[in-house]
């Protein structure tokens, strides 16, 4: 591990390379954030064209992550209480409107019942979510409902799901989002291009998304049920960490296959060799298809076990889920009472 | 252990530890306190009690704490366990397939039904984690009893012709107990045979629950007993007269004086011992799926694995990234309670274990390897032995030859796929490999060209019941699982009973002059002398020692000729000549066929000549020579027939495997003729073989050498490549013990007397290679199937299994 380490700091960008555009606008973008950024850097294709994903061997490695860990009692508690501070509470439905988006809202600023919270010891520093993920339009509702809270508004952007509206419109989206006050962007990548091995086409496409969030983090979701295989997966991934992704993202949660433990372990060791090659943390975003405080609890333990303490922090590791808080807060209530939990006595979202 | 307080929420959320996760133990807890008055041994269906002042404590190795007693057995006890399973035989074996697949269904049912008291108990008893006891050992278990279910289902049809061994002793080691158990017993059951198995003495306690199922689902009695104990009681279950099969999974070194105490017993034996195995990492692999691979196999089980992939061989380009990421995995592996849901590496079964794990890693640092170790919390009492990696290891190093039986790898570098298969069977080894490449012409040819039993590419220790496992070299012989493992169970209906040869020890040969040779018949002025020579190398040579013998009529005792006096040098060059005659097992099988065809057509040729011979210098009457001669021919025909149809199988195992049971030759096999029919029993066994892709060394009648002599001619016009076909002439069993002690020789099959054929046994222990002994017993050669059949096919092969995975 320390070899990976030593080894990492030295391979950043050659200071040779010309500098983009890009590049000179984020040397002038103050490190207002409390979280450090991924630079990205040029487009390496030798970090990524060589490398084998098999199969097989990733789901076996992936089928035993939630055998080879258990978390009991107290622990159980505390890891649900952490997956809920991961959580980017979701809607993304043709029917949002204001009303909807300020109960969501509502419910990201106290995600667990107040006798529960006191319970667990945790009143003085109240858990809430990770974010709060709407379309852009919602942006301004859910802002508004916010207020107050230290809660990052995320907006999907870039022709969401598909991405397939003209870049420019898609940039232009990604800028009214920002501008509407999200904190994180959540772009969605051309498929097309890593389908068809435009790598090059990729990269410059998440760049000039990166640009127009300005301020805020990106967060590329690579729509892995169409990438299909894993090779592809690993490859975007590397692509989209060059470009400056801040996060990598699996899904849209509209694809045919969401968000799976071998996609995810595909991309989290893509987020690895990224370190070990820059020395930089880019985040992980599971979205699409976790619904239990099981699956919460699976995916902590692929952090941990693969990438390590660090990524069991909402900076860098979020969950794309709506129905999941639901789950977790009636296993808190039966950690607390001991007595299993009606979902009709907890607060809808 | 100090008690340690539960952390506040609060407190658990900024470490984000996993805390403990015990597995309960209660229940069985208490099934050992009612049992605090020691187990017995389970014999004809009854626990017997337990005798004051003759057990041994069973120990929970993650404390050191007792867990129960259990009774010494005693030659007695295992004496009274084989006639239990001798008087249930009949009964057992006669019952339909059917009936025998039910009381198996229902222990499959039963084990099902108890998997967690299987698996808790397992973990308490051997130290694993629970979570391998819980996913893999007791799942593989119920899957064998299942399969094995099936096959008393279909042995009737599938099998024509069989039957059972008999009475099987069955010892089994500590690392897979009830695993272990179930690869004895299922297939033992099945195929109608019954039971005495001796589990290990470290872990017998999975082995007695069992034993309460057998009664739980009302096996008949006898059927299976189990019998309890150490070495010695293993040692008086092998050497028990009433045993007809003795199957032993071990340490290559109780499996060699195995090999050794059944020699001329005429019991079948299975070994399945130890190994070394290859695990091979080409730059084009995914690096992150074959480290998992490693921690699947040599930090599965704590290492205690016979199929351990402990020889890590990585391509020189990629090893640095590869072992840094290894190195990284290490840290993440957590060793502790092997009843922890959270623990990866359990621990040693035994404190002896332990000690032995300790010195070989300390020999290994003596000699200059780099010890890695990830710096893990380690148990302050209990044995356990954190992961260890070994890297700057040469293949001079002790730590890559010996069998560590720990969680220890040792890795070395290599530049070319030649060089990976060259290091990768440079062992003494032959049990399992596994092979990670993403190309897949690459991963085939190296599965083709290791030595080992059981190949796994991108992936490694995956088991079940309907692939076959086994070694090829010291790692053993037999196979354990589907078709090919149900096959030791059972013996063909033609060689039980056959008569005795009346062979006992060979006649004196004379090196010195003879009276005159019968003059042949009609013949005006002396005949031109003949000289049989040996055949080496596709030569006609002169025996090393320099000395012929006089060969005579069996029947008049008249001289007829010499053959050469070949002697142990004359061994050592048929041997070489056959060794470096590899290409023969590469050619096309349509290739090897058509040279059969040949020879066939080419004796045919030269049927009078062979008759006359056979009639003038082994005795035959004339109308016996046409025959013998006649029926060769139709043989080599036979078995040109089959060189291009023995085919392999395709298990049906996990999804998306395609796993391959491959019938490969041994390589090269010494073959000791019969006395009886010197030309038909010679052809009889070098036309399977070489059919097959062996090379072989072959051994004519002593007494009738000078067909097999006249033979090679026919060999030579026949296009059979050079070192193929190895004649050397002589004193049988003299030769035989130098084939037998040869460590270049894979297989022997030996047709002469009783004595020769324990000889054999007994020497080839010195490299366990397969042998294949006539007992004394006397085949009629010119009937099928004793003569000719299927049966010596798969005695000229032996079956690896390559696990081969697709998707993307």
């Amino acid at each position: 591990m320390d070899d990976a380490a030593s080894h990492s700091v030295t391979t950043t960008p050659e200071a040779s390379e010309p500098k983009t555009l890009l590049q000179s606008v984020r040397a002038l973008v103050p490190h207002s954030f409390a979280t450090h950024r991924n630079p990205g850097t040029g487009l390496k294709p030798e970090w990524f064209e060589a490398t084998q994903v098999n199969l097989s061997a990733t789901e076996r490695r992936a089928a035993t992550m939630g055998t080879r860990r258990s978390v009991k009692k107290a622990y159980q508690a505390a890891w649900l209480v952490k997956a809920v501070t991961c959580i980017d509470l979701t809607t993304l439905a043709g029917d949002d409107t204001a009303g909807r988006v300020q109960r969501l809202a509502a419910k990201a600023r106290r995600p667990i019942r107040d006798d529960l919270v006191e319970a667990l010891g945790l009143a003085d520093t109240p858990p809430t979510v990770g974010a709060v993920c709407v379309y852009p339009t919602m942006v301004g509702p859910a802002v508004k409902a916010l207020r107050g809270s230290t809660i990052p508004v995320a907006s999907v952007a870039t022709g969401f799901p598909a991405g397939l509206t003209p870049l420019p419109q898609r940039l232009a989206e990604i800028r009214y989002a920002v501008d509407q006050g999200a904190g994180e962007i959540d772009i969605v990548i051309t498929r097309s291009h890593a389908l068809l091995g435009e790598w090059q086409a990729l990269y410059d496409e998440v760049a000039a998304m990166r640009e127009a969030c300005g301020a805020a983090h990106l967060k590329a979701i690579l729509g892995t049920g169409d990438l299909k295989t894993l090779r592809n997966v690993y490859k975007a991934s590397m692509v989209a960490m060059q470009a400056g992704a801040d996060f990598i993202k699996t899904s849209t949660g509209k694809e045919d296959v969401n968000a799976t433990l071998p996609v995810s372990l595909t991309m989290i060791r893509a987020l690895r060799d990224y370190g070990d090659l820059t020395g930089e943390k880019v985040g992980f975003k599971p979205a699409g298809g976790l619904k239990t405080a099981k699956d919460a609890l699976t995916w902590l333990i692929l952090m941990k076990e693969e990438l390590g303490h660090p990524w069991l922090q909402p900076d860098l590791f979020r969950i794309g889920a709506s129905s999941m808080l639901a789950d977790i807060e009636r296993q808190i209530e039966h950690y607390v009472t001991g007595h299993y939990a009606s979902a009709s006595h907890h607060a809808m979202a | 252990m100090p008690q340690v307080s539960t952390p506040s929420v609060k407190e658990i959320l900024e470490t984000m530890e996993y805390g403990p996760a015990p597995e309960a133990a209660d229940i069985v807890r208490d099934w050992l306190a009612g049992h605090a008055g020691g187990f017995g041994h389970f014999i004809d269906g009854v626990f017997e009690p337990t005798p004051d002042g003759r057990t041994f404590t069973v120990d929970d190795p993650a404390t050191g704490a007792p867990l129960a007693e259990v009774v010494q057995g005693s030659a007695a006890d295992v004496g009274r366990a084989v006639e239990a399973a001798r008087a249930a035989l009949a009964g057992w074996s006669a019952m339909p397939g059917h009936v025998r697949a039910r009381y198996l269904y229902a222990l499959a049912r039963q084990i099902q039904k108890r998997e967690r008291f299987f698996s808790v108990l397992e973990s308490l008893d051997n130290g694993k984690p629970i979570r391998e006891s819980r996913d893999i050992d007791i799942p593989l278990v119920a899957r064998h009893f299942y399969h094995h279910a099936g096959w008393a289902e279909l042995i009737e049809s599938e099998f024509p012709g069989h039957g059972p061994v008999g009475v099987c002793g069955q010892i089994i080691p500590w690392n897979f107990p009830l695993l272990m158990l179930a690869w004895k017993i299922a297939p033992a059951l099945a195929a109608g045979n019954t039971v005495v198995l001796k589990p290990a003495e470290f872990t017998p306690l999975t082995a007695l629950a069992f034993a309460e199922i057998c009664r739980e689902v009302g096996l008949p009695k006898g059927v299976v007993n189990i019998v309890c104990g150490d070495g010695a009681t293993g040692a008086a279950l092998v050497a028990h007269p009433g045993v007809d099969k003795v199957a032993f999974t071990g340490s290559t070194e109780v499996g060699r004086t195995i090999r050794e105490q059944t020699a001329g017993s005429g019991k079948k034996l299975s070994l399945e011992l130890g190994g070394k195995s290859p695990f091979i990492v080409f730059d084009d692999a995914d690096l992150d799926g074959a480290v998992e691979g490693v921690v699947d196999a040599i930090w599965f089980n704590g290492g205690q694995v016979c199929c351990a992939g402990s020889r890590v061989l990585v391509q020189e380009g990629a090893a640095d990234r590869f072992y840094a990421k290894l190195k990284r995995r290490m840290a993440s592996l957590r060793m502790g309670d092997p009843l922890d849901k959270s623990v990866d590496v359990g621990a040693i079964v035994a404190p002896v274990q332990l000690q032995r794990i300790r010195d070989l890693v300390a020999k290994g640092e003596a000699e200059g390897a780099t010890l890695f170790q990830a710096g893990g919390a380690v148990p302050d009492k209990g044995c356990f032995f954190p992961p260890t990696l070994f890297t700057d290891v040469a293949p001079a190093s002790t730590i890559a030859e010996v069998e560590i039986f720990g969680p220890v790898a040792v890795a070395m570098t290599f530049r070319t796929p030649d060089e990976a298969i060259q290091l990768a069977n440079n062992t003494r080894y032959g049990l399992a490999a596994s092979i990670w490449s993403e190309n897949i012409n690459l991963a085939l040819d190296v599965a083709a060209k290791v030595k080992a039993g059981v190949v796994w590419i991108n992936s490694t220790n995956l088991f079940d019941a309907a692939a076959g496992f086994g070694g090829y070299r010291e790692s053993g012989f037999g196979r354990e699982g589907g078709r090919e493992g149900l096959a030791e169970y059972l013996v063909a209906d033609w060689a039980k009973n056959l008569p005795s040869n009346g062979e006992a020890d060979t006649q004196k040969l004379s090196a010195l002059p003879a009276e005159a040779e019968a003059v042949e018949a009609g013949a005006g002025m002396p005949g031109i002398d003949r000289t049989a020579k040996l055949y080496v190398g596709g030569k006609q040579v002169r025996p090393d020692s320099g000395y012929s013998y006089t060969v005579r009529n069996p029947s008049t005792g008249a001289p007829v000729g010499q053959a050469g006096l070949g002697s142990r040098k004359d061994i050592r060059n048929a041997v070489e000549a056959a060794s470096k005659a590899g290409g023969w097992s590469a050619a096309t099988a349509h290739n090897r066929a058509q040279v059969l065809y040949y020879v066939a057509e080419n004796l045919s040729a030269r049927s009078e000549e062979f008759e006359a011979r056979l009639v003038r210098t082994a005795g035959s009457s004339a109308e016996a020579a046409r025959r013998e001669v006649a029926v060769a021919v139709g043989r080599i025909f036979f078995y040109a027939a089959w060189a291009d149809k023995y085919d392999g199988r395709v298990h049906q195992t996990r999804s998306r495997f395609v796993t391959l049971a491959m019938n490969e030759p041994f390589g090269v096999m010494g073959l000791v003729c019969p006395d009886e029919a010197p030309l038909l029993g010679m052809v009889s066994l070098l036309m399977p073989s070489i059919a097959m892709g062996n090379c072989a060394v072959v051994v004519p009648s002593t007494t009738s050498p000078l067909v097999a002599t006249d033979f090679y001619q026919v060999l030579d016009t026949s296009d059979v490549p050079e070192g193929v076909v190895n004649i050397v002439t002589g004193d049988r069993d003299t030769l035989a013990k130098v084939l037998a002690e040869h460590h270049e020789v894979a297989a022997l099959w030996y047709m002469g007397g009783a004595p020769g054929s324990a000889m054999v046994e007994k020497a080839s222990a010195s490299n366990l290679k397969a042998t294949w002994v006539g007992d004394g017993r006397r085949r009629d050669w010119l009937a099928n199937p004793e003569g000719q059949g299927t049966d010596y096919l798969r005695r000229a092969t032996q079956i690896k299994n390559i696990w081969v995975p697709y998707g993307e």
